[in-house]
């Protein structure tokens, strides 16, 4: 391990940079919140919390494989890792968020706003 | 302490030393434990997502309750969050920077950007314990209806009112329970500033209120806004004046919204304050020199795994929670 350290430090630096530059995006977008992507509606939500989304996958990609170091490993961990816990999420919000649509319909039949 | 270290290979495949897909025990068993760490934290995460779901039309607003930066008044919403987000993100750059000076072997720099690293999780924690003072007490304070709805006070423009500062005076000599004015050894919930009966009397003598429901016109994705003279037929269903957040009920709206906020970042945060512990420990370590006589910083760089991991978990619970 100590024969082929070679220093990451400007990879470190610009990771940084750009998961600041992502953050502070995010954070602008969530408090203008422009109209035309805030009332638009995409896949079930509006296309700014899918922009919300989409950035946030980037940020931990960026963190896990310059940070937690997934790059260097081996193809075979990088993947028994990701793809176990991307795919394993994926179906669990899928399946739950689904759902949580057919919820709402049907509680908007017990909910009375008539006062 | 051959099973935890990357050793020179042996020859034979089957007569042990061999690391099965190029990580050490320590290391893949780290990454197994994260694995099933973030199946928890998404576990919990689609939960908030079906009730989030289930209640599309009448969930809180979130920069319309984290709207709150330390010493400085007015509403500014998220940017003590995106603060919190830059300190856990810089503490992260500085754990990868003591796993790389671990590389090098390079002890005074590893101990420094450790340092670095268990100062950031501190201001983190303190900044989530502020929050969560912040929500507890709460800020405006609610009226709750007989059905569990939650009704705010607006202004004209459309800016909330606090109670105290439109409810009558107070009549009633009321004063709170404790264990030292009872008869026996009773106490009570703390009291809320004002009751319902000096609110409901102040809502009439201050027409230019209006009611704010939990209800989201989902055209314009803001909170509906009742009129002074319809609001009348709302109050009569008032049960009580909401101060602050508790589990039972939250003067936010949702009371679901409070319980998953103290539950996730409350989870979130006990991995933040679990980290720390663990970092100090290996700090320590360091200091007295236990990897430089091991001859490698492979603990650092578990440990940074861990609290690159908890960074991780904060970038998907700042998106979900505050920005969606």
């Amino acid at each position: 391990m100590t024969t082929t350290a070679t220093s990451h430090k400007a990879l470190i630096w610009k990771v940084f940079g750009i998961l600041s530059i992502i953050t502070i995006a995010e954070v602008i977008l969530g408090i203008t919140k422009p109209a035309f992507l805030h009332l638009t509606f995409v896949a079930g939500t509006s296309l700014l919390n899918i922009i919300f989304l989409i950035l946030t996958l980037v940020k931990a990609y960026f963190i896990a494989w310059f940070f937690m170091h997934l790059a260097q490993e081996k193809k075979s961990l990088r993947r028994a890792i990701v793809w176990t816990v991307f795919f394993l999420i994926f179906y669990l919000a899928t399946l739950l968020l689904i759902e949580g649509g057919y919820l709402e319909k049907i509680e908007l039949h017990y909910t009375n706003w008539n006062y | 302490m051959d099973a935890t270290v990357a050793e020179n290979q042996s020859t034979n495949t089957w007569s042990g030393g061999e690391n099965p897909l190029g990580a050490s025990y320590g290391k893949m068993m780290m990454w197994f434990f994260i694995m099933s760490d973030a199946l928890t934290f998404s576990g919990f995460l689609g939960a908030y997502g079906l009730m989030r779901f289930k209640f599309i039309d009448t969930w809180p607003i979130a920069d319309k309750v984290f709207t709150h930066v330390p010493f400085v008044h007015g509403d500014y919403p998220m940017y003590y969050v995106a603060f919190m987000t830059f300190v856990l993100i810089f503490s992260s750059v500085t754990m990868v920077l003591a796993v790389d000076a671990g590389h090098h072997l390079k002890k005074g720099k590893v101990t420094f950007y450790m340092l670095l690293t268990i100062i950031g999780g501190l201001i983190f924690l303190g900044s989530q314990a502020w929050e969560w003072t912040h929500f507890i007490g709460g800020e405006n304070g609610a009226v709750q209806l007989q059905d569990g709805k939650i009704v705010q006070f607006v202004n004209a423009k459309g800016h909330q009112v606090k109670l105290e500062d439109f409810a009558a005076p107070k009549t009633d000599e009321r004063i709170q329970l404790t264990s030292s004015k009872g008869l026996w050894f009773m106490s009570e919930p703390a009291l809320v500033p004002v009751n319902l009966e000096q609110v409901l009397k102040g809502f009439d003598s201050h027409p230019e209120l209006n009611l704010r429901l939990e209800k989201i016109d989902l055209k314009t994705k803001e909170k509906l806004i009742v009129s002074h003279a319809e609001a009348a037929k709302y109050l009569a269903e008032a049960k009580q004046v909401v101060k602050g957040a508790n589990l039972h009920v939250n003067e936010y709206g949702k009371t679901l919204f409070g319980d998953f906020f103290f539950f996730i970042t409350g989870f979130h945060g006990f991995h933040v304050f679990s980290g720390i512990l663990i970092n100090c420990i290996i700090f320590f370590n360091v200091i007295i020199g236990t990897y430089e006589r091991r001859g490698h910083y492979e603990m650092v760089e578990k440990v940074g795994l861990y609290w690159h991991f908890v960074d991780l978990v904060w970038v998907f619970v700042f998106t979900f929670f505050y920005l969606v």
